[in-house]
């Protein structure tokens, strides 16, 4: 486990050494996107109206609080599920050149594919830390779509020393949550096989 | 486009109906702050036997998360769920008939005072009502049990991703206990993950589909080191628990000695040719509250010593 402080924007270079398991903390932009804004994007063709290229979007919902002078404070933020994008992240890479993908769990073969050729990571930050997370937002400095409602808006962060993030999925394609499933699935096979000889309440 | 909204209205309560609005108001924005007391001592408990950097440094910013969420009075996970009560209650509680308008009316308050996410979707017609209430929502479960006038309620906020691994199912009794074992497990490894673990896993066990959800989400009101009366559900648990600790799932499922909380089983009889089976999840951020009034709104907390609304 190494841990690297990445500052956006992020070149190709600065991931290439990454690798699963590792922790990154992040300095610079980061943009809450989740179901709705990637769908826009892939199914509809609409260009993201935050640029998001070579810096990191959030798979996540804040919770926001709308100032009297038209800012917005974070009040608490944490990542979503993640796997609920896969269908849309190897499009959304290619299109935005998307460096950072944080969210929560694993994503999938169409990510896996996206990391390995387009130079992207998956990372986790753990989630339900809502406030820990809100306290390294420095300032929201755009909200756009705001028509999807405050969970799906874009807003757009600067963030400091915001992690931990566990890398998921590296520039090789590595994915370490498809790694653990398989350790998960065999000792759950052994566990399930002594349980049963000490279930048979039925006689 | 058109825009649909939820029409809503603040019922007129009585004055004793608004004092009873008022405290629970209180008490879910305390819910959202603050992990129920036996929550935060089994977190304490497992993180002291996680001894990889990364298992530790996940349980340390989750320490630090909640030291800061009851500091400063904000929703410690930004996921507040959608709202649920589930209340037993005495045919002579004075204000059963005021309850539901009640209940649905703390919400709508804690929703500002918290803050809580906007987390009501009005289904087909999909749109957010921007309120965090809806039709059904918060669900309210209820039974009447005596002719006290008491009521006892739990208030659980069930996220999202700790929602996800809910499921039920009606077995075959030839697919005995040991179905039951396998429906289970199952569901740790798929969706498990997902759930923010170390998970409190809820097992219902009835005659039926949603007899057994409802069992399931029951068992996730029991405290996470409570034991089931009966030997043999009791027996259930604690196999149970081992093996899906075994699993390793660990915090957040990147790994680790632990994978739960615990594992709670409820249970209620079944029709000789079936088995219904249920599981419910909660996630590390438990947030599950108790309130337990008498017919004087007198109240008591016994889930978050030394907190006062
Ligand atoms: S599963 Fe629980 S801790 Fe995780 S994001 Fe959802 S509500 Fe928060």
């Amino acid at each position: 486990m190494k841990t690297w402080h990445l500052t956006t924007p992020i070149a190709d270079d600065d991931i290439k050494d990454i690798r699963i398991g590792d922790i990154v903390y992040l300095n610079g932009s980061m943009t809450t996107c989740r179901d709705v804004a990637h769908r826009r994007l892939v199914e509809e063709h609409r260009p993201l109206p935050i640029d998001v290229a070579n810096k990191a979007i959030l798979h996540a919902g804040p919770i926001i609080k709308a100032n009297d002078d038209g800012t917005y404070e974070m009040v608490a933020v944490g990542p979503t599920t993640s796997m609920r994008m896969e269908k849309f992240e190897e499009d959304f890479v290619k299109e935005t050149n998307v460096k950072l993908i944080i969210g929560k769990g694993g994503m999938g073969p169409g990510t896996q594919a996206a990391c390995k050729k387009y130079k992207a990571l998956h990372l986790v930050y753990p989630a339900g830390n809502a406030v820990y997370a809100a306290l390294h937002v420095e300032k929201i400095v755009d909200a756009q779509w705001k028509d999807l409602g405050m969970p799906e808006t874009l807003w757009s962060c600067q963030v400091k020393d915001f992690g931990p993030l566990i890398v998921s999925i590296d520039t090789n394609g590595d994915n370490l949550f498809e790694k653990n499933k398989i350790e998960f699935n065999k000792r759950k096979e052994a566990e399930i096989k002594k349980i049963d000889a000490q279930v048979k309440f039925i006689k | 486009m058109d825009t649909m909204t939820y029409d809503y209205t603040e019922p007129v309560l009585s004055p004793k109906g608004q004092k009873m609005r008022d405290i629970l108001a209180d008490y879910i924005t305390v819910v959202s702050h603050r992990l129920p007391d036996d929550v935060t001592k089994k977190l304490v408990e497992l993180s002291k036997i996680e001894v990889d950097p990364l298992q530790r440094l996940i349980y340390d910013t989750m320490m630090e998360n909640q030291m800061l969420a009851g500091k400063l009075k904000r929703p410690s996970c930004q996921d507040t769920g959608a709202l649920q009560f589930f209340i037993k209650c005495g045919a002579k509680f004075p204000l059963l008939s005021e309850l539901n308008a009640i209940l649905k009316d703390a919400v709508y308050r804690a929703t500002k005072q918290a803050p809580l996410r906007h987390n009501a979707v009005q289904t087909f017609d999909e749109f957010n009502t921007g309120m965090n209430i809806g039709d059904g929502i918060p669900s309210v479960f209820m039974q009447i049990v005596d002719d006290s006038a008491d009521i006892e309620m739990y208030v659980y906020m069930a996220g999202g991703g700790c929602t996800l691994p809910g499921e039920a199912k009606v077995l075959m009794p030839g697919e005995g206990y040991e179905g039951v074992v396998r429906f289970v497990m199952d569901r740790m490894t798929s969706y498990g993950i997902n759930a923010c673990p170390p998970l409190l896993v809820g097992v219902g066990v009835g005659t039926s589909a949603e007899t057994a959800a409802l069992n399931s989400k029951l068992a996730l009101m029991r405290r996470v080191d409570s034991v089931s009366p009966n030997k043999n559900a009791a027996k259930l648990e604690h196999l149970l628990e081992d093996g899906i600790n075994n699993i390793g799932l660990g915090p957040q499922g990147f790994g680790g000695k632990a994978s739960v909380m615990g594992v709670n089983v409820i249970n209620t009889a079944r029709h000789p040719s079936a088995i219904g089976v249920g599981v419910s999840t909660g996630c590390w951020s438990h947030r599950r509250g108790k309130i337990n009034f008498d017919s004087d709104l007198n109240y008591d907390l016994p889930l978050n010593e030394g907190v006062e609304l």
